[in-house]
């Protein structure tokens, strides 16, 4: 570690009033307001976050997109040039590096979107595994600044106040835009489970569109709203619902596998899980009584541990207690009995479905 | 600046005791405490009836991203808690003083000569 690092947001963020923590070698803004405020104006408006500790990774060469489908475990090559593909990185073994958004940039150019924590070991890994292939990875995260504009209302504002047109940017694409005179990737993606945007550029045309739609009324949202928003959406992180230790399967999340393809690392595993069945998996949990199941607590049933919460709240939107956890495949039932230990009482509930609330994207 | 209210007992894991009569008291929150912890969005409290034990922890408050466990600043049986709190854990937050979470009769109120009165706890609540 060579100290925590600052975005080029830092000063915003003081002048806002956030509380600052460390977040994978960032000083981050946590909360800005309150969390509650900030999550409802994601989901019933616009809101706004510095995603800047985020990391960039280019992959350039002749052999750039079949590179990519070699060590992504979703696919790339057949889609069209601005497509944004969410998937992973596995070890052989099938469990995961990371996840992360891969954007198609051009035949030759793809551009990895990566979580800050595992900057440093995903660029490794890549390098890695570039034997055979005609390539140049490239951490280019220092160069990068990135906001995420999100909620019901991100379209309008945007186009309101830069006239983007995105009226004609799908959902999971991306395109270069000028914002005031700087290029800008752009693009309808984001992680709150709302219609949105993420915009890429450097840290002298982010900071001058942050401030801008700040004095527009866009809500700045720290990194807690961040996580109550994608837990409600049952997006996963990284460290929770995915690790070095789970694999896309167990995850729940085979539909970013492309098991067509002809080969990836890590696919000779997860067909031989398949092959074989999984032993364990992450399911949605609500509990009957009030209470809060948070990361770690132990899930029961019949008695006996079968399982973890990998993430829990007393969930914002839906105003009950909700988690993802990781049980035992006999106990992953939808309607199994459970009960969660909090505080070493033990607290009664179902395993649901993972789908807390409606998505709204705009596709 | 969080308030520290003249009158009270607190202990050092940031819980006020106030007697109401004879080895009967009310134990909340410091304001300290919930301006520390942020919005509050659940109470966890013990059933009436429950022997709680000084330095033990009886219970939590939750925020939205963290639980805090709260330890008892006496030793007794609860007698009643704030059900108010059940609806509207917020209340701490706006009034930390006034939101008491247990009323409690206590075993022997010499205890409570081990907590610290208001300016012992402005120094560590700084």
């Amino acid at each position: 570690m060579n100290g925590t690092q600052k975005t080029c947001l830092y000063e915003e963020h003081l002048r806002l009033g956030a509380r600052l923590e460390e977040f994978a070698g960032f000083l981050m803004p946590i909360v800005y307001t309150s969390i509650q405020e900030e999550h409802r104006a994601v989901r019933e408006n616009v809101g706004m976050f510095d995603v800047s500790h985020m990391g960039e990774i280019m992959v350039e060469g002749k052999d750039a997109l079949r590179y990519v489908d070699h060590v992504f475990c979703n696919e790339i090559t057949s889609k069209p040039l601005g497509k944004v593909v969410y998937g992973m990185l596995l070890y052989e073994n099938g469990t995961i590096v990371d996840d992360l958004l891969v954007y198609k940039l051009s035949e030759t150019k793809c551009l990895l979107v990566v979580n800050a924590s595992n900057i440093g070991k995903d660029y490794a890994w890549l390098v890695d595994q570039t034997d055979g292939f005609d390539v140049t990875i490239k951490n280019l995260s220092a160069d990068y600044a990135e906001i995420a504009v999100q909620g019901p209302k991100a379209e309008a504002k945007l186009d309101e106040l830069f006239a983007l047109g995105l009226g004609s940017l799908t959902f999971f694409t991306a395109r270069k835009q000028m914002i005031l005179g700087h290029e800008v990737l752009i693009s309808r993606t984001g992680y709150t489970g709302e219609d949105g945007f993420e915009i890429y550029a450097d840290a002298a045309a982010i900071t001058e569109i942050w401030k801008i739609l700040i004095i527009n009324g866009v809500t700045p949202c720290g990194l807690g709203a961040r996580d109550t928003l994608r837990f409600e959406a049952a997006l996963p992180l990284y460290g929770h619902e995915i690790s070095e230790t789970i694999t896309p399967l167990e995850a729940g999340f085979k539909l970013f596998v492309a098991f067509d393809k002809p080969d990836f690392i890590g696919k000779r595993q997860l067909l031989e899980d398949l092959e074989k069945g999984l032993s364990r998996r992450v399911v949605g949990l609500e509990l009957s009584e009030r209470a809060i199941p948070r990361q770690g607590y132990p899930v029961l049933a019949d008695g006996e541990v079968v399982g973890y919460v990998t993430t829990g709240y007393l969930s914002i939107t839906l105003d009950k207690p909700i988690a993802l956890a990781m049980v035992r495949i006999d106990k992953a039932k939808l309607g199994t009995t459970i009960a969660v230990e909090i505080r070493k009482r033990q607290f009664p509930g179902f395993v649901r479905d993972r789908k807390f609330l409606d998505k709204h994207y705009r596709k | 600046m969080s308030t520290v209210l003249a009158g009270l007992k607190y202990s050092e894991s940031h819980e006020w005791v106030k007697i109401i009569e004879g080895n009967i008291v009310l134990v909340g929150i410091t304001d300290f405490a919930q301006s520390q912890l942020g919005a509050i969005v659940f109470v966890d409290m013990p059933d009436v009836g429950a022997k709680i034990v000084a330095e033990d922890e009886f219970g939590a408050v939750e925020s939205v991203k963290a639980a805090s466990d709260l330890i008892s600043p006496v030793t007794g049986t609860v007698i009643a808690v704030n059900e108010d709190l059940v609806g509207e854990p917020e209340l701490i937050n706006e009034d930390a003083y006034g939101a008491w979470i247990l009323k409690v009769a206590v075993d022997d109120m010499s205890e409570l000569d081990n907590l610290l009165d208001k300016a012992g706890y402005e120094k560590i609540s700084k």
